[in-house]
């Protein structure tokens, strides 16, 4: 009880010095413009089919999710706060705090990126929705807590920007091939239960990836 | 790591039975209708191309061996920040790397004369195009940071990590979906990679779990020795500091 209280007072914190300089919500939502653009630019003319939109969603959500979800760990190290809030909070705290705020950026990111979609490609028409939400709140799921762990490695390890996006494509990969799969599902309009084998992975995945990342945070954060 | 006598067991094993599956397993004749245990059947469609059997599926089979064990010494190096485990550990991953090399690279030859291309991203080809990104970004990681404790104790964390996505797609994902590999989504000839079938004689079953035990014991051996180089790498360079 007294972790949940203090992994929120972390969320509330990371939220505030978020809302004060709105950083990286500024950089995502600007980064997921312009590739959405260099998108429609590349295929103009073209009509993708459902497999290749649904694909290049979750290319965009990955790069973004790699452009953004470091901020959190990052900054810490950068303003030299990370001894602080060792002090005050509990590792599981700390960490659930983070997982908690990367899991609403990551909400946000993949409204937008659907919000962008549907408006510049006609053919990204969301026939199942049920399908859909699902999978992007899972996938979010799923990015946000396999990114929030590597973001902690990664700024350990002296924020080098481009060791990100390494490390996390192959954690990423199983959750990224089964989010296209159900994101093609849902444009073709499927029935909801053929999805079902999609979910199964996708909360499994999530499942493991958390409490390993709970259970491995405490070797990451202290020193 | 191990003791003298394992060592001595796991060196003479592997060369033995690794030299015994080569030459068995290239020079034993097919026949369409074998009478004999040194004759295996025709596979119609495989023919001779069935030999890859015996020498890229123990690779793989030990390139997930590797990357468990590599995981496992992670553990252990966090438990008690002993430097040993995490030279272990680092040790198996580089083997973890060669294998996975070998089994891609047997796969891909193999696949331009069965399926018509080097690469198809069957999803069996994917994972172990995975396996290679791990190890390339782990050893990537550890480059990236000087300081020892620092860079064991991060990169035992991603290796236990990404050990927990490895089933994924090792053995779940290829079974979920359609491919080209025994064992993929819709084929009804095996249950899994690993294939049950009546098309695998029971000789050639023998001969390709020997295999998978020369190459375990081949993994051992070549284990314990960058182990000992690793060893006296680090004393090395405890001195010279």
């Amino acid at each position: 009880m007294k972790t949940l209280q203090s992994s929120y007072a972390v969320l509330l914190k990371d939220a505030q010095s978020e809302l004060r300089t709105r950083y990286a919500v500024n950089a995502l939502l600007m980064f997921v413009v312009t590739a959405a653009v260099i998108v429609q630019l590349a295929i103009r003319s073209e009509a993708p089919s459902p497999s290749v939109l649904s694909g290049l969603f979750w290319v965009v959500v990955f790069f973004a999710a790699m452009s953004g979800l470091s901020r959190t760990f990052v900054s810490e190290e950068e303003r030299n706060t990370a001894m602080t809030l060792q002090l005050v909070a509990s590792p599981t705290a700390v960490y659930f705090g983070k997982l908690f705020f990367n899991i609403v950026l990551t909400l946000i990111l993949n409204a937008a990126i659907t919000f962008l979609f549907t408006v510049v490609f006609p053919g990204f028409e969301v026939r199942q929705f049920e399908t859909f939400v699902l999978t992007v709140v899972l996938g979010s799921l799923g990015l946000a807590s396999a990114s929030t762990i590597l973001a902690a490695i990664v700024a350990k390890a002296g924020s080098k920007g481009t060791l990100y996006p390494v490390l996390a494509f192959p954690i990423l990969i199983p959750l990224l091939m089964t989010a296209m799969k159900a994101t093609t599902r849902a444009l073709e309009g499927e029935p909801f239960g053929a999805a079902s084998a999609e979910f199964q992975v996708l909360i499994s995945y999530i499942m493991v990836i958390t409490a390993g990342s709970y259970l491995l945070f405490d070797y990451v954060w202290k020193e | 790591m191990f003791g003298k006598n394992r060592v001595t067991f796991a060196k003479f094993g592997s060369v033995i039975l690794v030299s015994f599956v080569l030459v068995a397993g290239l020079a034993i004749p097919l026949s369409p209708s074998p009478q004999s245990w040194l004759e295996f059947p025709v596979i119609p469609g495989l023919e001779d191309k069935a030999r890859n059997l015996f020498f890229h599926v123990p690779m793989s089979w030990t390139a997930v061996l590797a990357f468990f064990i590599s995981a496992v010494y992670g553990i252990r190096y966090l438990r008690s920040r002993d430097i040993d485990f995490d030279l272990i550990s680092v040790s198996a991953a580089g083997l973890g790397l060669l294998f996975s090399l070998l089994a891609t690279v047997t796969g891909a030859l193999w696949a331009r004369f069965n399926w018509g291309a080097f690469w198809n991203w069957d999803p069996r080809q994917t994972s172990i195009f995975v396996l290679l990104l791990i190890y390339g970004a782990y050893f990537g990681l550890r480059s990236a940071i000087e300081n020892e404790e620092k860079r064991g104790r991060l990169s035992a964390v991603y290796t236990i990590l990404a050990g927990f996505t490895v089933p994924f797609f090792v053995f779940v994902l290829p079974r979920m979906m359609a491919g080209l590999h025994p064992g993929a989504l819709g084929d009804d000839t095996g249950k899994g990679p690993l294939f049950e079938t009546k098309m695998i004689a029971p000789n050639m079953r023998v001969l390709f779990y020997t295999s998978l035990v020369a190459f375990t014991l081949l993994f051992l051996w070549l284990l314990n020795m960058r182990v000992r180089a690793a060893r006296l790498e680090y004393q090395q360079s405890l001195h010279r500091s």
